[in-house]
């Protein structure tokens, strides 16, 4: 662990849904961290419960369906679940920023780009008593950094006139236009086209570096989490089911679903692909029993459909929940 | 594979028979359709309003109040024990009067919906499907002429021009009903032409007729049953309408607007001889409101996934 | 190889805008020519807009070419699907990317495949169910699956049920046009598996349209790349990653996020991305490219460069690989 208290700390997340099928029990006491400055990545596949584990430190999950989630999410210690409104809006406008999947649906499309960015900083405490022209600078001062060439023009334009890509970047120069410290960037390029992913993954990197942010990136692609992050939370049904420094997890994956996962990846290397891994994630309405994967995993064991498996320390905080890491240990 | 997969009942790997299928979407389906419990309220109000309109004869206090009869002795009563809701001006019980007059009221629903929708649907079927081409444009602008007219307005000329009767009535009444589920399904079916399974289905080689009926068709079901459910009620009111100024069925036989219309000369003395058959009308409407808003959260699509 | 079963030549299909009185062209296929030999896995890779689908939808007779002609088993069958036989429909199946719109969800996964079966009189009726859950079993889904609906079955179950309705009619050439890029990763390794295994074993030719380099890799017999409507380069797998020769290729080949250091060293390393493909309906003169290629010179903003070959097999379509 680090020096510092981490600047984010969820323990032990449990969130459910209220369906008319009874409860959807997504999360399943996730458990993460994220310190100064470092790159996170939460990787797993659709309906994993990477982008509620993310909703939640918000508390932008759906109003009214959401059984309150139980569990802490600390920000800088204090338990945001707890946080009555005025605190929770302080770390939604200088704490915690969020982008989007989808660029066209983050941003209105009866307003200008260079307004909906003028707002966001009208409404943050970087913007109070500025000038409007002081905030217009920092505006443009955001899209300049998000690498959008002619700034003066974007501003004024509606979002519709831009492309997919420039729209993402204005979406990051929204979240970054005034300070924060962590900035969660939910599946940010998988909307575009690889080559225009490329260069908004890019961006994202540089300036999250260079203002000394924290990025929590979720993603359902291993290599956007390896060529991104520092360190990789995998998730899959609701758990946290590895979390390794990123080298150590390519090095060496732990879990049946990682490996899984990693081989089912098509290779540019060539050599054909693996079997995958059979099934689908499971129904939340009727989680199985013990470990979440048993049903999925090629080398369940009895005490895998009964028991929640332990979490084992392989070392240097590569941690992972499985019975057959324990045993070797 | 199999095996792996343990979300699936074992019973569940054969087969199930068509019984057991029906049963489970009859169970499903109650359940979305008794989610809301006024969608409840709603069924239980249609299905009174039709049983007591089958069996009125035998379940009314005096069935034979709904015809020609007169007994000036029990005239212009207030509701009592022996007329709950009273007696009209030349004594014939409203109650028995009310409960008639569902009979012309559901009949002229049932017709009018039972003509006016399937000729809407079909037009409305071809010209979306054809959009853009001269049969949409005919269809499409002979629907809009009939809708740029205001519909009450519509069916009282028609009615006015024909014998007043209910017979003519419910002529009106459809002749003005079917551009609106031809506008609807119009645009439905233009929209659902150019979804994938509709171009999957004419890639494989489907004839035009499966496209229509097979493919599009029941995609547009949903919506068409919604709205005839909620139409049932505005059918009524147009029908209580037209007989509220004479239009519809004639005396002796029992109409609501036109017990609306005769008892409105007495108010508000004799206000029972209006307010009840009005009040009528408000719960059928309701009734078939809350219904059609009980089928539509019947057939909506489950969130995905989700069934 | 073996001959050709589907020939493409100098395909073109625009689509009118009208803007501002004036009507413009969406060149969405701008003179393409493709030969898909049998028994092939042709890839045809590109990004949104490229008009990569535009060219298998053109070729199933959903849109109407502009010019050239499409060569299926020795006919010309650039016409639209209305006008097209019963038997050419057999033959040739589409598998669309997103099975939740593919599939009509009013519909239960009998009544889908019996549809193709019905109409191609493959089986009598008596035998409708029968070959039902033969085909169900092809694609190894479980026979009690009939009765459920599209809804009812997870993504890629459902991407399964519509490869079971393309192969129900017994075609000789499916169109794959994004099969697996809503699905996850681990479900898409399974159905590329199966769809290998079924290519294999009902000796069918697939043109897999997807953005997935890294899938054409492992999968593909040759890979074409389209930028703006046009093919910029063409080459069997195995030259193709080898040695790929136009600085977009390279580009997207650099873009790619890759999960180990032996594949990291196969991407061309002093590539960037820069820039958007621009609007089909305004391409720039010359090599449509020329806008971001790192390697432009005078001549690429002035002409088009024409497609020659650089390799035995492997084409392409830039001056600076020309000049080499």
């Amino acid at each position: 662990m680090s020096k510092n208290s981490p600047i984010i700390e969820i323990k032990d997340l449990h969130v459910w849904y209220r369906t008319y099928g009874g409860f959807s029990k997504v999360l399943n006491g996730v458990n993460l961290y994220v310190d100064k400055g470092e790159k996170i990545g939460v990787v797993g596949e659709a309906g994993c419960g990477k982008t509620t584990t993310m909703r939640s430190i918000l508390r932008i999950l759906p109003e009214g369906q959401s059984h309150t989630p139980q569990g802490e999410i600390l920000y800088h210690g204090k338990d945001i679940l707890k946080m009555d409104r005025k605190d929770l809006q302080h770390v939604r406008t200088s704490g915690v920023s969020m982008i989007f999947q989808e660029p066209s649906a983050a941003l209105n499309p009866v307003f200008t780009v260079g307004t909906q960015i003028y707002d966001v900083i009208k409404y943050s405490e970087a913007g109070k008593g500025c000038s409007k022209e002081k905030i217009k600078q920092m505006a443009l001062q955001a899209i300049k950094e998000v690498m959008i060439p002619d700034p003066e023009r974007i501003f004024d334009c509606y979002p519709n006139q831009l492309s997919g890509g420039m729209k993402q970047r204005i979406c990051i120069a929204m979240a970054i236009v005034t300070p924060r410290e962590v900035l969660i960037a939910d599946e940010p390029g998988t909307a575009l086209d690889v080559t225009i992913q490329d260069q908004v993954h890019r961006t994202l990197k540089e300036l999250v570096e260079k203002k000394g942010m924290s990025l929590i990136m979720i993603t359902h692609s291993l290599g956007v989490a390896r060529e991104l992050t520092d360190r990789v939370y995998v998730m899959y049904a609701g758990n946290v089911v590895e979390t390794a420094r990123t080298q150590d997890l390519f090095a060496n994956p732990s879990h049946p679903y990682t490996r899984g996962l990693m081989s089912s990846v098509p290779r540019l290397a060539g050599g054909g692909l693996a079997e995958g891994i059979y099934g689908h994630i499971p129904d939340y309405l009727n989680p199985p029993q013990g470990c979440r994967f048993h049903p999925r995993c090629p080398q369940a064991k009895e005490c895998c459909k009964r028991q929640k498996p332990p979490i084992v320390d392989l070392g240097n905080g590569h941690k992972v929940a499985c019975f057959l890491d324990a045993e070797v240990v | 594979m199999m095996e792996a997969n343990l979300k699936t009942n074992t019973n569940e790997l054969s087969v199930p028979s068509a019984s057991a299928r029906f049963r489970e979407s009859f169970r499903k389906n109650w359940y979305k359709f008794s989610r809301n419990k006024l969608s409840i309220i709603g069924l239980i109000v249609v299905l009174a309003v039709i049983i007591l309109a089958i069996l009125a004869p035998y379940v009314t206090p005096y069935p034979k109040h709904a015809g020609k009869f007169v007994d000036y002795d029990n005239a212009n009563l207030a509701p009592c024990a022996q007329y709950l809701l009273g007696t009209d001006i030349i004594g014939r019980d409203i109650l028995t009067r009310i409960i008639f007059s569902f009979r012309g009221a559901l009949l002229m629903a049932v017709v009018v919906l039972a003509i006016s929708v399937p000729i809407g649907v079909f037009l409305g079927l071809i010209a979306g499907y054809f959009k853009g081409s001269l049969i949409d444009t005919i269809i499409m602008r002979i629907t809009d002429i009939f809708l740029a007219v205001p519909p009450l307005l519509l069916a009282l000329a028609i009615a006015a021009v024909l014998e007043p009767n209910l017979t003519n009535s419910m002529i009106a009444v459809t002749v003005m009903w079917w551009p609106w589920y031809t506008r609807m399904v119009y645009g439905m079916a233009s929209s659902y032409r150019n979804e994938y399974f509709v171009i999957g289905a004419d890639l494989i080689g489907a004839s035009r007729f499966h496209i229509l009926f097979r493919e599009i068709l029941p995609n547009c079901l949903s919506p068409i049953f919604t709205k005839m459910a909620l139409d049932v009620g505005w059918v009524i009111l147009i029908g209580a309408s037209l007989s509220f100024v004479g239009l519809g069925e004639q005396p002796p036989t029992p109409a609501l607007g036109q017990m609306v219309s005769d008892g409105s000369r007495y108010m508000p003395d004799s206000w029972w001889m209006t307010i009840f058959p009005a009040l009528a009308i408000i719960v059928i409407i309701l009734g078939f409101n809350l219904l059609g808003d009980g089928i539509r959260d019947m057939l909506a699509k489950g969130e995905k996934g989700n069934e | 190889m073996s001959e050709a079963i589907l020939d493409i030549k100098g395909l073109k299909t625009y689509f009118p805008v009208k803007k501002k009185g004036e009507t413009l062209f969406v060149k969405a296929v701008d003179g393409v020519d493709l030969t898909i030999k049998k028994g092939e896995v042709m890839g045809l890779v590109g990004e949104s807009g490229s008009g990569k689908s535009t060219i298998a939808y053109t070729v199933m007779g959903m849109y109407q070419p502009t010019a050239g002609e499409i060569i299926f088993q020795g006919q010309n069958i650039a016409t639209a699907s209305s006008k097209r036989p019963l038997s050419l429909k057999k033959d040739l199946q589409i598998v669309f990317q997103d099975p939740g719109s593919s599939l009509n969800g009013q519909q239960n996964i009998r009544q889908i495949l019996e549809l193709p079966l019905r109409v191609h009189k493959i089986v009598s009726k008596s035998e409708m169910e029968k070959k039902i859950v033969e085909l169900l079993k092809t694609v190894e889904l479980p026979a009690y699956y009939m009765y459920k609906t599209p809804w009812a079955v997870g993504g890629g179950e459902r991407q399964m049920v519509s490869i079971a309705r393309a192969l129900a009619s017994n075609p000789k050439f499916i169109i794959l046009d994004e099969p697996t890029s809503a699905l996850d990763v681990s479900i898409q390794a399974k159905i590329i598996n199966m769809l290998m295994k079924l290519q294999h074993e009902q000796e069918l030719t697939y043109l897999f349209i997807t953005h997935d380099l890294s899938l054409m890799r492992n999968i593909a017999t040759r890979v074409a790349i389209m930028y703006l409507g046009k093919v910029c380069e063409i080459a069997d797998t195995g030259e193709f990653f080898k040695n790929p020769l136009h600085p977009y290729t390279q580009m997207l080949l650099s873009s790619i996020p890759v999960i180990s250091e032996e594949e990291e060293r196969l991407k061309p390393a002093k590539v960037v991305s820069t820039g958007e493909i621009p609007s089909p309906v305004n391409v720039p003169p010359g090599c449509s490219f020329h806008l971001r290629c790192p390697q432009r010179m005078d001549i690429c903003s002035k002409m088009d460069p024409v497609m020659q070959e650089a390799a035995p097999g492997h084409y392409v379509r830039c001056h600076a690989c020309q000049k080499a």
